[in-house]
């Protein structure tokens, strides 16, 4: 029998993801370092691990709300209104989904009517435009450059605006690249927004990594509130990826059809993962700080080391990337990463795999120790040398 | 500059080149700022933390509450710089509460440990009373878990 006859066309359509590939290569490697690590190296502080274990104590095992604890959704109303002064009722505005990946599934799926478009800026997330396509709407991918140190302007996004125009996605500080928006540039964004009736998603997973700059929520820009969907979670600021919690926020309609799906395929979030998001909100500040510190450390070390090498690298100001151009060696991305494999065993991820914009990059993650980064920086010159 | 400070206390081995790039600080400047922290004593010294049961060498540590007489003019300090001078001493605090001065005592065996705060620790003048508690088993020292069960599960590429 042909299964994939029998698949959905549109799953079949998708492109299997490009790290997958990658993965199965080094993990059955000895002595590899990995720069390829989309992940905190990071284990969630203790004092919110330890506060699941208490609520499980308690007997918190049950069904949540849909929407999620009330507790919860009050805590996360309360820092985005402490980190950048944008309100949002607890009770209707905020959806608390399983990761951010989650939030921007139900985002797409309650949005999109078939053939409506969404902008998508490239180099992005691997899932941005699977999840575009699986809700039926189409991706439209709109390239950034290092020109223009991968943000986007009004200008570019213009070249892509049709009348199905429904959504534009973004993700800053951004993955892989590390990009971050300043609010300046930000607004004309927003005026873009306006001036074509868009539907704004702000995937901000990575805000609090943000570095020698400060991040700027789309949702608080002047009448931005009621056309953004902000997407935001624990998994990157508080070491919580395993636990699978984000949360979306925007104004009541939108939320309330997000939550239509969530509550018929998620039902709510794990209360497990929920206990401990609370206790991340209400005292797990002092560890963010000390965990940002030391990225910021380890981003400049690493950022040196590149340029070092002699590989064009611009200065990435959040999440944990750093996203060096390997053109110099006259190497695809693919080509430099399998090879620098191979015969260095350093892990990193091939640019193209965030989208074709992302060709003659390598996105390294410095989510791991100096001494790795220092280590890995050696083996990478070494390789960089034969050419 | 506390953030030096702190990464010299993670790890003191990076190089001033290194740690110069990792603070966005020329080189030369941190080379000087460690030397002047080492100068004023700031940095009191560079300490390697060895987990001994481990490496099969056998001591014991005892945690000593020892309740004092403070002295004129002194207080309590005169009493504690004597301690202090003994080598077996690895440890001393000035404490609230119900004792003065917490003693943390290493010694080969229990026998140099008795023998050290009757002949040592009890003599001295101004020394009222000891309450010896030994230490059974070190989980956290310095601030490192002993036998730290955390491991690495990581995928080696995630997106």
């Amino acid at each position: 029998m042909n299964w994939s006859e029998r698949l959905s066309p549109t799953v079949n359509a998708i492109p299997p993801s490009g790290i997958r590939r990658f993965f199965d290569i080094a993990a059955d490697m000895k002595g590899v370092i990995s720069l390829g690590v989309g992940e905190p190296d990071f284990v969630t502080p203790w004092h919110i691990r330890e506060s699941c274990i208490y609520g499980l104590h308690k007997g918190y095992t049950s069904y949540t709300s849909n929407y999620g604890l009330l507790e919860l959704r009050e805590e996360i109303v309360k820092s985005l209104y402490n980190d950048y002064q944008v309100t949002y009722d607890p009770r209707q505005e905020v959806l608390v989904t399983v990761g951010v990946s989650e939030a921007l599934d139900l985002a797409m799926r309650a949005l999109l009517s078939p053939g409506d478009e969404v902008l998508v800026p490239e180099p992005c997330y691997v899932s941005y435009k699977s999840c575009v396509t699986l809700a039926g709407g189409v991706a439209v991918t709109v390239p950034t450059s290092i020109d223009n140190q991968f943000c986007i302007t009004a200008d570019q996004l213009e070249a892509y605006v049709t009348p199905r125009t429904k959504v534009l996605l973004i993700g800053y500080p951004n993955n892989p690249t590390g990009a971050v928006m300043t609010r300046e540039a930000l607004m004309s964004i927003a005026a873009f927004a306006q001036k074509h009736d868009l539907i704004v998603i702000s995937d901000e997973i990575y805000a609090k990594l943000t570095y020698d700059a400060t991040h700027t929520c789309f949702s608080s820009l002047p009448d931005m509130r009621d056309r953004t969907i902000v997407l935001n979670g624990f998994s990157k600021a508080y070491a919580m990826t395993g636990w699978r919690i984000g949360y979306a926020a925007s104004n009541a309609d939108f939320i309330g059809a997000m939550t239509k799906i969530h509550q018929y395929t998620m039902l709510c979030t794990p209360i497990t993962a929920q206990v401990a998001a609370i206790e991340a909100l209400k005292r797990g500040e002092s560890q963010v700080t000390h965990m940002v510190t030391e990225y910021n450390q380890r981003r400049r070390l690493i950022l040196d080391g590149f340029r070092e090498i002699g590989l064009e690298c611009f200065e990435p100001k959040g999440a944990f990337y750093v996203f060096p151009s390997i053109k110099s060696t006259g190497l695809t991305s693919l080509e430099f990463a399998e090879q620098l494999l191979m015969s260095e065993k350093v892990a990193l991820v091939p640019g193209n795999a965030f989208g074709d914009s992302g060709e003659g990059f390598v996105r390294c993650s410095y989510a791991t120790s100096t001494k790795n980064i220092t280590e890995a920086l050696q083996r990478i010159g070494r390789f960089v040398a034969k050419f | 500059m506390k953030e030096l400070l702190e990464c010299l206390e993670r790890d003191h081995t990076q190089s001033p080149e290194q740690l110069a790039v990792m603070l966005n600080r020329p080189a030369p400047e941190i080379a000087a700022l460690i030397k002047q922290f080492q100068d004023e004593k700031i940095i009191l010294k560079y300490q390697t933390i060895i987990d001994w049961e481990k490496a099969g060498v056998d001591n014991v540590t005892a945690v000593i509450e020892v309740k004092i007489t403070p002295q004129r003019e002194v207080g309590f300090d005169a009493i504690a710089e004597r301690i202090c001078r003994y080598p077996e001493v690895r440890g001393l605090y000035l404490m609230s509460g119900g004792y003065d001065l917490s003693v943390t005592i290493e010694g080969a065996s229990l026998r140099d440990v008795a023998d050290f705060v009757s002949t040592k620790l009890s003599t001295i003048d101004g020394v009222v009373s000891t309450n010896t508690n030994f230490m059974l088993k070190k989980y956290k020292y310095a601030g490192v878990i002993i036998d730290d069960l955390e491991e690495e599960h990581r995928l080696v590429v995630s997106p």
